[in-house]
């Protein structure tokens, strides 16, 4: 409560001062605040402002609708439309309010990281987070390889909720991908607002799955919007015009990790930390071994699942034993290291990094992924191909 | 606070009947022909009472009786624009009366302008903190406008949400509270400057340690202040949690104190058989009969403040018309 009042007091403060630019969304917590606080005529003059600004904000018409209503007669609920409506846009506008409110006033704790990020590499400046249940995208900066939230964003997910298994189930898939293309308004119709970035689902782990469909992408809104409802697309991630356009800012292309999760998981550093050794030491393990040619312990750090582009372990020890037999030296260099958990799959971890080979016969350096789970304590990977 | 039966449907009040009959003494001939002109409007015959009040206007054309009239008949001919023209320039003339914004308010309403009608409607009230049909129209205009605001919230067409409302106009100036509006262009001999009939004056002094006599040594000085068109002191006989009517802030009420007590050139208070009514030692509520007189307006109206003590002085926290 205290951290509430005090985030509020800063954000009157921010206000007077002019010091910073209050978002609509700010400035619709100053309303209910306003209304808390039981200032009936504040709350309606900060509403009427904040749609002088933003005459497409939805949720604040519904908000000013109920603070007129007010004056002439008692309201019995929040969105107190009398009119025969379709019901779902008002719960679509309540269920915004929740979730625009509930971010603004539990703001993730500074010395919570989220499990996901164990590691950034050194060119990903930001990773996108979104935590579907909250309706939010965070998007943390890189501060020498650990996350530092520097933004996030009301966001409105698939019609039909998350894990995408299938084409048109608009639902959001679940997962870590990244950014795989910028769409500028100039190319897109209307509806897609200020622009969109694909993201790569399906990916691998999809696939392997029996996972399809198509187009998963975070984009804007129709001119005539502001905002949509937290359950409203067709499985993409959408975000009002301006904060997508802030996103944008953050987004390189081909680089910047979205990791999509029901809830996302909050941890303490150390634990991550923790993780994030004990991975590195396997992945280190993984590449010393391969430079040892000891084929065998080699293939011991893959799983009895694994399966790579049609190859399954059988097929994949069997091709390796006989590349690695024929070399008198291989020297294997790894940069870029990034590792992100994958949410609702427990201990599996995403690896990227740039890879270098060296041998006597061939050498190539490649960008690879690939997934390690941890099967009886110890961490094999299940799947491994360019990234 | 006004509850509707309908909600949205119609907005329609009864209407009530002109009544010059206060005036009948002071202006025959003016009377006769408003009286004519009320009674053709009530028939119908609205280009009979145009030409009846015309002709009072001719001779007396800033007469706000006669205006308001012709108001009325213009509204009900369908000419608005000159309606509005007409109720526009007497809340000009005379900011003091609450029913040309009234009305104004129910022509824009009638128009589909609901924000210009709330801000008639706050302003009427803010003239006269009881005016139960501003705050009926007014919770009407609220009700249709929060209608709107959800329209736009749920992306739907306003433009088939229902038939354009009716509020009701008001369509007699003189109402109790009664208030007579003075022609300004006949004047009356000015009479001799009456002192206001204070209770002081009446009833004799008591012991100061009498609380009634507190209360009352209170209002007195607060109806001569306003008497002196000294604001500030007229001021300082609020309390500071004085509620304001309709709840503005205490900066723009008393913006428009300032204004009113400012806005002619004497006013005359005077307050007649006050009743005080204790409660405990620190409350207590004063019921008169007020009497005003500018040389703008003169009217006489029932009025109870309620008073409450704080460092050993009386104050207003709350004014209210009627008893």
């Amino acid at each position: 409560m205290t951290r509430v009042l005090f985030f509020l007091l800063a954000l009157a403060f921010a206000a007077a001062t002019g010091a910073a630019t209050l978002t609509p969304e700010n400035r619709l917590s100053g309303v209910f605040e306003s209304i808390e606080a039981n200032r009936l005529d504040e709350a309606l003059k900060r509403v009427d402002a904040l749609i002088r600004d933003y005459p497409n904000f939805r949720l604040a018409h519904l908000v000013r609708g109920d603070l007129l209503l007010a004056r002439a007669r008692p309201l019995q609920t929040f969105g107190n439309v009398v009119k025969t409506v379709p019901q779902d846009r008002i719960e679509g506008l309540r269920e915004e309010a929740l979730a625009r409110l509930r971010a603004m006033r539990s703001r993730p704790s500074e010395d919570r990281l989220p499990r996901y990020v164990l590691q950034l590499h050194s060119e990903q400046k930001h990773v996108l987070l979104v935590d579907s249940r909250r309706s939010r995208l965070y998007v943390f900066g890189n501060d020498q390889g650990r996350p530092r939230l520097v933004a996030d964003f009301y966001v409105s997910l698939g019609k039909n909720g998350i894990e995408k298994t299938r084409e048109g189930d608009q639902k959001t898939p679940i997962g870590v991908y990244h950014v795989t293309g910028n769409l500028p308004r100039s190319k897109l119709t209307d509806f897609y607002g200020a622009g969109a970035f694909p993201i790569n689902y399906p990916n691998e782990w999809d696939l392997r799955r029996g996972r399809n469909g198509h187009g998963i992408w975070l984009h804007g809104v129709p001119s005539d919007l502001y905002s949509r409802p937290p359950r409203a697309s067709d499985g993409c991630i959408v975000l009002a015009n301006p904060d997508l356009e802030s996103v944008g800012r953050y987004v390189q292309v081909g680089t910047t990790p979205v990791i999509i999760a029901d809830e996302i998981e909050w941890s303490d550093a150390a634990s991550v930390e923790a993780e994030r050794r004990s991975l590195s030491a396997a992945l280190e393990q993984w590449r010393a071994d391969w430079q040892s040619r000891d084929t065998e312990r080699y293939l011991g750090h893959y799983s009895a699942r694994f399966g790579s582009g049609g190859q399954d372990y059988a097929a994949w020890a069997a091709h390796k034993r006989a590349v690695n037999a024929a070399k008198s030296w291989i020297k294997v260099g790894l940069s870029r290291v990034a590792m992100f958990r994958y949410p609702r799959e427990g201990d599996f971890v995403v690896v990227t990094f740039e890879q270098n080979y060296r041998s006597d016969t061939l050498s190539n350096a490649m960008r690879k992924r690939q997934y390690w789970i941890k099967e009886e304590g110890r961490w094999r990977i299940l799947y491994e191909g360019a990234g | 606070m006004h509850k509707l039966a309908a909600p949205y449907a119609s907005l329609r009040r009864g209407l009530i009947a002109l009544c010059a009959a206060a005036l009948c003494g002071a202006f025959p001939a003016r009377a006769d022909d408003l009286q004519d002109a009320s009674k053709f409007l009530k028939a119908g015959q609205h280009q009979q009472a145009l030409e009846r009040v015309n002709r009072v206007l001719k001779t007396k054309p800033r007469d706000p009786q006669a205006r308001f009239l012709k108001g009325i008949i213009v509204t009900e001919q369908g000419n608005t624009k000159e309606a509005i023209d007409i109720f526009t320039r007497l809340t000009q003339d005379y900011p003091e009366l609450p029913e040309p914004y009234n009305n104004l308010a129910v022509i824009y309403a009638s128009q589909g302008q609901y924000e210009k009608a709330r801000a008639a409607l706050e302003q009427s009230i803010r003239t006269h903190p009881s005016y139960a049909t501003a705050y009926e129209n007014l919770g009407d205009v609220y009700a249709k406008l929060a209608s709107q605001a959800y329209d736009k919230a749920l992306q739907l067409d306003s433009s088939n949400s229902g038939a354009k409302n009716k509020l009701s106009l008001v369509r007699e100036l003189v109402r109790e509270p009664t208030v007579v509006a003075a022609a300004k262009e006949s004047p009356k001999p000015k009479e001799p400057a009456k002192p206001p009939v204070t209770v002081a004056e009446k009833a004799p002094a008591k012991p100061a340690a009498d609380p009634n006599a507190d209360v009352l040594k209170a209002v007195n000085g607060w109806a001569e202040a306003w008497s002196r068109k000294d604001a500030d002191a007229y001021l300082s006989y609020y309390a500071k949690d004085f509620k304001t009517p309709g709840g503005e802030a205490r900066p723009a009420w008393e913006k428009t104190r300032r204004e009113r007590i400012a806005a002619p050139k004497s006013i005359e208070v005077g307050v007649e058989s006050p009743k005080v009514t204790l409660r405990g030692d620190n409350q207590a509520s004063v019921t008169f009969r007020q009497n005003y007189r500018s040389d703008k307006l003169k009217s006489s109206s029932n009025k109870t403040l309620e008073l409450v003590r704080a460092d050993g002085r009386w104050q207003i926290q709350e004014e209210k018309a009627g008893k």
